[in-house]
């Protein structure tokens, strides 16, 4: 370790000119991989591990146990279940452990006063912090990517890196990016990370879909305006035809007549939009608030 | 390099109806260490945190080395090291890791690194924990890795809110030795404190405030002339009791004695009035006396009587 073996009693040169920090985009990389090894050395980051592990043995297990033809049918279907569905979940997770009080907890444990009084922007302190728990996230991600793939390869030989499965991947960062944006806003308009987290983890583990189903089904309104709404899409990748946007089911005994349960699923198009616009929504939103806040 | 500056200008600071600060202005520059007194909830941690831009003025301006802290905080803050409130550091980190955040986040490069961290832990006496996580440390051990932070990129400014805090008695000797030190470097060290000896101490100048409006700035020594209207208190103990008539009668009449005032029966407090060389008149003389003087020392610093008079007369 370099504190341990470098020369102590070297007296610095003194400087004739004053020193300027580097640019912002340099200092955004910096923070995030100072940030990064805090999250990866930290308990959140063995909590987030093990709960990919739990998923993935209870999925394991569960298939192994049970074969059903719905997903050990073909590759897709395998995929388009476990994976699509399972992944949702790792990102849920990883974004009330890794975002949920990224910003408040800058507050509470006043971390925050350490690195304000540094020469560095406010939007270089989130955007570091963004990019830190997207990559800690990420690695939880490809931890349950490679559970996924290696029962894939035990029921169906491999074939694992189709297109389908990249698309996918690919969608699942972009529903990773938009949920840590949200998460973060929401870390920013908190001073305590109790708070924070509880919110966020209430909002994306049940509130969220509580809250798509009551519009969806009560309201009869396509619930666009909710990131869970767009995360189906994950999964059309590997489906061989995507569902009709908008589904009618008649629940009377006879045809035409008693209530009707009206079923909105995103297109592709619009899950894609839906997500980067929360991305990009929530991600300007939090910054200004972020701008705003007083460490008083 | 041109001299380090800091400036507060007009500032103002309100939180709802209370104005914590009130139109402060401030101006220092030049290679020194002025110490920011006040006492609690005078307004010194919000006027250091306005300059550091951690909170936001209601109205005013503050400069770094004449760049505006609140236009553009990153270029303002490049000449300056900040200790504000005690911060915590990430608990995974080591002392090594954290300082070396710091340092990369300022601009230090790896080769001066290699030299800056471990010369700013050995300053703090923190060398040996270098590799050991933060997280278990303690309060005193904390405060002085961030006091090592604000060292560590050889800033030119300073900005230490209350260093000593968590420190026990030699942490607080150490801290005063490290801004004697960076006095001896030719820095501009803004220091608030309430500890008055340290004050004395280690710095050139003194800004005191209260009710968030600047009582006065001005050196030590012109302080101490301004305020004291040459006039010293001094505590003498004596083997034993000294009688009234002794005190009446051989005391008072002791040229350059414009008081007495009783402690106990061995202990009496003087004002004196003129320097040093009439103090000595008036130890020489109670020596004389032959009531067996055993203690002769200044009750308080000229800084606390200051200190003292200036926030009765405030409050």
């Amino acid at each position: 370790m370099a504190g341990a073996t470098a020369d102590a009693t070297a007296r610095a040169p003194e400087r004739s000119e004053p020193r300027t920090s580097p640019g912002s985009t340099t200092q955004v990389l910096r923070l995030a991989r100072y940030q990064l090894r805090d999250y990866l050395f930290s308990r959140r980051f063995i909590l987030m591990l093990a709960i990919v592990a739990v998923l993935g043995a209870i999925l394991t297990a569960v298939i192994g146990y049970f074969r059903p033809a719905s997903l050990i049918g073909s590759s897709d279907l395998f995929y388009g279940g476990v994976w699509a569905g399972g992944v949702t979940i790792v990102i849920v997770f990883a974004g009330v452990i890794f975002g949920g009080d990224a910003i408040a907890g800058e507050f509470q444990n006043k971390t925050g006063y350490f690195l304000m009084g540094l020469p560095v922007r406010r939007t270089t302190v989130y955007a570091g912090k963004y990019l830190a728990a997207l990559a800690a996230s990420l690695v939880a991600v490809l931890a349950f990517a490679v559970i996924v793939v290696g029962n894939d390869a035990y029921y169906f030989g491999g074939g694992a890196f189709s297109l389908a499965f990249f698309e996918s991947f690919v969608l699942a960062i972009v529903y990773l990016l938009a949920l840590l944006g949200a998460t973060f806003l929401f870390s920013s308009l908190f001073k305590t990370s109790t708070y924070a987290v509880l919110v966020v983890a209430i909002l994306f583990i049940f509130g969220f879909s509580l809250l798509e189903d009551l519009v969806a089904g009560l309201a009869k309104v396509e619930p666009w305006f909710i990131l869970s709404y767009a995360s189906p899409v994950i999964g059309y990748p590997f489906d061989a035809t995507i569902p009709a946007h908008v589904v009618m089911t008649h629940v009377g005994r006879v045809s035409g007549m008693g209530p009707t349960i009206t079923t909105y699923n995103p297109t592709y198009p619009e899950g894609i939009v839906i997500m980067l616009g929360y991305f990009l929504f929530t991600a300007i939103l939090g910054l200004l608030i972020f701008q705003r806040e007083e460490f008083s | 390099m041109t001299a380090p500056s800091l400036e507060i200008r007009e500032l103002t600071k309100s939180f709802g109806r209370f104005t914590a600060v009130d139109g402060l202005s401030l101006k220092v520059e030049g290679n020194k260490c002025v110490g920011f007194l006040g006492p609690n909830g005078a307004g010194k941690t919000t006027t250091l945190k306005v300059l550091t831009d951690m909170i936001f003025p209601t109205r005013g301006e503050c400069f770094l080395n004449g760049r505006s802290v609140q236009q553009d905080r990153k270029r303002a803050l490049d000449a300056a090291g900040v200790l504000i409130e005690s911060p915590e550091i990430y608990p995974s980190l080591t002392p090594f890791q954290a300082l070396e955040m710091v340092a990369d986040l300022r601009g230090v490069d790896a080769a001066e690194r290699r030299v800056r961290i471990p010369e700013a832990l050995s300053e703090v006496k923190m060398a040996e924990w270098a590799d050991k996580k933060v997280g278990k440390f303690s309060k005193g051990m904390k405060q002085r890795i961030n006091i090592a932070a604000a060292l560590v990129s050889d800033p030119e400014i300073l900005v230490l809110d209350e260093p000593a805090t968590g420190l026990d008695p030699r942490g607080m000797v150490e801290v005063r030795d490290i801004v004697r030190g960076l006095k001896r470097r030719n820095r501009l060290i803004l220091m608030s404190s309430h500890i008055l000896p340290e004050v004395t101490d280690v710095c050139d100048e003194v800004a005191l405030i209260n009710r968030g409006k600047l009582l006065f700035y001005d050196t030590l020594d012109n302080i101490t002339a301004r305020f004291s209207h040459g006039m010293v208190s001094v505590d003498v103990s004596f083997a034993g009791p000294v009688s009234d008539a002794d005190l009446s009668g051989r005391v008072q009449p002791i040229a350059n004695i414009a008081g007495v005032e009783r402690l106990d029966p061995r202990r009496l407090r003087l004002s004196l009035k003129g320097g040093l060389p009439e103090q000595s008149q008036v130890l020489r003389a109670l020596a004389g006396l032959d009531l067996g003087l055993v203690g002769f020392q200044e009750s308080k610093s000229a800084l606390e009587e200051v200190y003292l008079s200036q926030i009765e007369r405030g409050d």
